[in-house]
This record gives structure tokens, sequence and C-alpha cells, in this order.
């Protein structure tokens, strides 16, 4: 019997789902392998009857928990797509302000119709199984993990930092251009995506699992950086962990 | 005649992007309750982009949504270069507006061939299509990759562009690719044309629903205006974008955590349908043709 998936979001972009909608002709192929039970974008039907949940978005609120603990209990594998929801992602920038200023910022003296506490990564508030990184998703690694969840593996995910496939790819270091690039720290896996494009890693794929921050340093300092720009550039994407480490 | 009691309650309007839910109750032919709920978290990006660096912000709005990021991507690099007085080239200006119709023609796609089409055909999703209408669905994949392609192209990926920055563009397609693309997009319009003629066949099926509605776009003497021009309303005629805040007037309702906006009535309609009213004798021949498919 086809495993069933099923598809949720929470605070994010849905951007992730759609690079799986962006899979076009090869997402018929996944569909002869799985059967697609919840996906609330692009179907009417729903079932909580599933064995692998993706989930994208960040954890914003306390009374979402509840849903989130729900989709634990009905999936045997928990999946997080997209940074929001495997790192917390730019969510995180607003936990370093005071969260009631946040909130009048945007809904003033309506504030507190409007329920939030600091934005997580899902395995913040229940266990996850797998992870699919970036902002948005890779569609062909969401198709290699799927494969490997399919197969009984675990997914293969890079431990090393984004400059590895950098310098493979022969870009000039955006510390040459005199950009700030968070590539040294960043986990691989997205083919140095961005700096390919002309501009800098900017660290959606999360810190790498030891990050060199000596390393780091050592470029901020040879390029004239401060303090400042580094916490700035850290801050977009690794927020929450950095506070967690 | 029987006054009727209606009961509406739906939890998640699906095939969208974003949660909404709809409540309708109504007594002995009275509407007692008539929300639209917007429940989902909010993102406070208002509070997100203060103190960051100006060459940032592009990149943290373009997370607004990913379905339309190359329109929010825009929408912070116009204002940028407004606040800094940062002129772009007539050749970057020429590849953004490119880059937002590449959006279009993929948001449209999305929108029509996998979230309207499944309604009109009876079924849930476009799941069930792929085997009951495979040449249809084979035809709405094809175009979407195309799209996808053109913003591939002109921002270097499909969703959160990157080669779009302030001042311009980090990095530019070549002549040839700009060749091949045109190519392919000329080769494309008879699919359209089948997507056109799969729509009016079902078109009648769509409820046939008017009310007065006070119509907000941009509008340009010489162009089917997406990225600048004027802001026009049908109601009340034109004005500089600069005076956006004026158009915007945006309020609070405890149902929703997103921001409402009213202009000269309780609420106006931007989006495909407005710019298609106010600008209607500036599409293209072929658009205008297909519009008249439809008695538009």
């Amino acid at each position: 019997m086809k495993p069933k998936v099923a598809f949720f979001d929470f605070a994010g972009c849905e951007g992730d789902q759609l690079q799986v909608a962006n899979l076009e002709e090869e997402l018929l192929t996944l569909l002869g392998q799985v059967k697609v039970v919840s996906f609330r974008e692009v179907m009417k039907e729903h079932s909580d009857n599933y064995d692998i949940a993706f989930i994208e978005g960040s954890c914003t609120r306390l009374q979402d928990e509840d849903r989130l603990k729900q989709i634990r209990k009905n999936a045997k594998i928990v999946v997080a797509i997209g940074s929001c929801a495997t790192i917390g992602g730019i969510n995180c920038i607003r936990n370093y302000k005071d969260l009631d200023e946040v909130r009048k910022t945007v809904y003033g003296e309506n504030a507190k119709l409007f329920d939030t506490y600091a934005a997580r990564p899902i395995d913040a508030v229940i266990p996850v199984d797998a992870y699919v990184h970036g902002c948005p998703i890779d569609k062909d690694e969401f198709l290699q993990v799927v494969k490997s969840l399919l197969l009984g593996k675990k997914p293969d995910i890079p431990t090393y930092p984004v400059c590895v496939e950098c310098k493979k790819n022969e870009n000039v270091c955006a510390f040459e251009r005199g950009q700030f690039c968070v590539g040294p720290v960043t986990r691989a896996g997205c083919n140095s995506c961005c700096v390919n494009e002309g501009t800098v890693c900017w660290g959606c794929r999360g810190l790498v699992d030891n990050p060199n921050e000596n390393a780091q340093k050592e470029v901020l300092i040879k390029n004239g950086l401060t303090v400042d720009d580094a916490i700035g550039k850290f801050r977009l994407y690794f927020g929450w962990q950095e506070r967690k480490r | 005649m029987k006054k009727p009691n209606i009961n509406v309650e739906v939890h998640h309007v699906t095939r969208v992007e974003g949660h909404g839910n709809i409540y309708v109750n109504v007594k002995d032919g009275i509407i007692e309750k008539c929300e639209w709920n917007i429940s989902e978290a909010p993102r406070f990006f208002e509070a997100m982009v203060a103190g960051r660096n100006w060459n940032e912000l592009h990149h943290i709005t373009s997370r607004i949504c990913g379905i339309c990021s190359i329109g929010h991507t825009l929408a912070s690099l116009r204002a940028t270069e407004a606040a800094m007085g940062i002129k772009i080239s007539d050749q970057d200006l020429k590849l953004r507006k490119i880059a937002l119709h590449a959006e279009n023609l993929q948001s449209h796609i999305l929108h029509l061939g996998f979230l309207v089409l499944p309604d009109l055909m009876g079924v849930g999703s476009v799941i069930p299509l792929a085997s009951s209408n495979p040449e249809e669905v084979k035809t709405v994949l094809q175009l979407h990759r195309l799209a996808n392609e053109m913003s591939n192209l002109l921002c270097g990926r499909t969703t959160h562009p990157q080669r779009l920055i302030p001042g311009g563009f980090s990095k530019i397609p070549s002549l040839k690719e700009l060749k091949e693309l045109k190519k392919k997009l000329q080769d494309s319009v008879p699919k359209l044309q089948a997507v056109a003629e799969l729509f009016k066949s079902v078109a009648p099926k769509l409820p046939d629903f008017q009310r007065e509605t006070e119509f907000i776009a941009l509008t340009k003497p010489d162009e089917y205006a997406l990225y600048d021009g004027d802001i026009a309303s049908s109601d009340t005629g034109k004005a500089p974008a600069s005076e956006y805040l004026a158009f915007t007037n945006e309020y609070i309702v405890p149902i929703s955590t997103a921001k409402r906006a009213k202009h000269a009535r309780e609420s106006y309609m931007v989006g495909a349908l407005a710019r298609l009213n106010i600008n209607f004798d500036r599409l293209s021949p072929l658009a205008k043709k297909t519009a008249g498919m439809f008695g538009l």
C-alpha cells in the first residue's frame, strides 16, 4: 500500500509547498509512489490518517502547539521543510526585540488582540525525524529526502559549510567583492546557489553542525568587518540556533 | 416566499495561499453573521525590517509570500531606491518588467490550473485530473514549467529571487538566453490558447455574480502597467504612487490577523481583475482577443 502523506503549514510564506508544485511532471511520478491525503494549498480533501507529515513554517503562538502535537501523534514520520520549520528562519529576527513592542509596531492599540511568543522551529515543540533545509527548499533535495524516507533510509544531509560547494563552483569569494557572507558557517547542500547568482550566502540552511567560528573571525578581521556586522548577519537566519547555543 | 436559513462554516478555505475561514449565518432571511476570518499567525514584517541594513530589506520582505516573492522583492527594491535616490538603467528596468511577467504567468497558471480548475471539473484537486484529463494537466504543467524557467533565467531562482538587488541586478541573462526564451514564449501561444479554450468550455459553471466595486490598480498611458505607474481608482481617478497611503488606509478588525484596507467604499479590489477593468484598452491585441472569447 502506498504511504499516505500530508502537508501542513504554520507561520511561513508557503514557498516550500510551492516547490513541491514546481516539481511539475516529476510531481506526477511522485504521486505514483505516495497517496496525498491532506494538502490545503492544493486540495479540498483532508484526512488525519497519514504516515508522513511535511510541516512548513515556524511555531509562533502557544495556541498552535496543540495542532503540532496532534500532527506528531498522527504521523509515523515528521519532516520539517524550509528554514522557518527547520531553524526558525527569518521569523526569529523579532525574537531579539521586545515582543510587546513588536506587536504594537504592527497592530498599534489593538496589539493585545493578537497573541505571539518567540518564533521557533518545529523541533522546539515536537520531535522531528527529518529536515529539508533552505529558503526555499530545493525541489531535487526534497525528492532525495522523500526517496530516502520511502526506502527506510536516513536522508543524507551535508555536514560541511557552503564554502566547500562555492569553491568547487569557482565563484569569486563574496568577501573579496566587499560583501559579507555567512557561507563559512552555513550548512551546505544548496550548491552555493545564491553566491553563484552574484549575491551572498544569507545562511538559510542554518549553522553547520560544528561551525568553525575562529575561521569566520579570521575572515572578518582580514576584511575589516566588525562584530556588529556579524551579529546583524547571524540574526537573519541563525537567531534560534544562536540563542540555544 | 419562505425566508431562508443558511449556516455556512468553512474552516480553512482550501486551494488558496494562506489560512482563512468563512462564517455565514442567515436566520429567516436576515444576515446575522457574515465573516471572513484570517486566522494564520501574524509574521510582524514591519517590526522585522526595523533596524536592518538597506541591502537586506528585499530579502526579508520577499518572504511575505512564496508564490509572489518577485512582486514583494520588487516593491521593496523600489521603495529602497526611491528613499535613497537610486536610478536603475533602462536595461535593468526592462529586465525587471520581464521578471514580474514571469511571476505573473507562474502564479496565474498555478491559480487557474491547480486552484480553480478542480472546482470547475467537480473534483477536490488537480490530482484526480491527472488521470481523467491527462492532456490538459500536461499543458498546464508545461506552461507552469516555462514560467518558472523564465523566473529562473531573470532572477536566478524561481522563488525568493537572488539577482534582484538595490540598484539593478547582481547578474543578467545573456542575449542568447533571452532570445531562446523569446522563442519558447512565442511557441507557447498555442498552449495558452488551449488553456483559454478549456476554460471557455467550463466557464458557464462559474456563478453569475456582480456587485458594485471600487477597483484600484497601477496605470500608465503607454503600457499595461504592472511594475510602475500612477495609482488609479475606478471611483476617484489617478494619483502619483507616492500618495499610496491615501489609498491603503489600513485598519484592524479582531477576527483577522491580516489588516484590511478601504478607500472610497467599505472595501476595494486589486489584482488581475482591477488591472483589466482600469487598463483594458492597453492590453496587447492577442490578450484583447482572448478577453473577447469570454465576453469581456
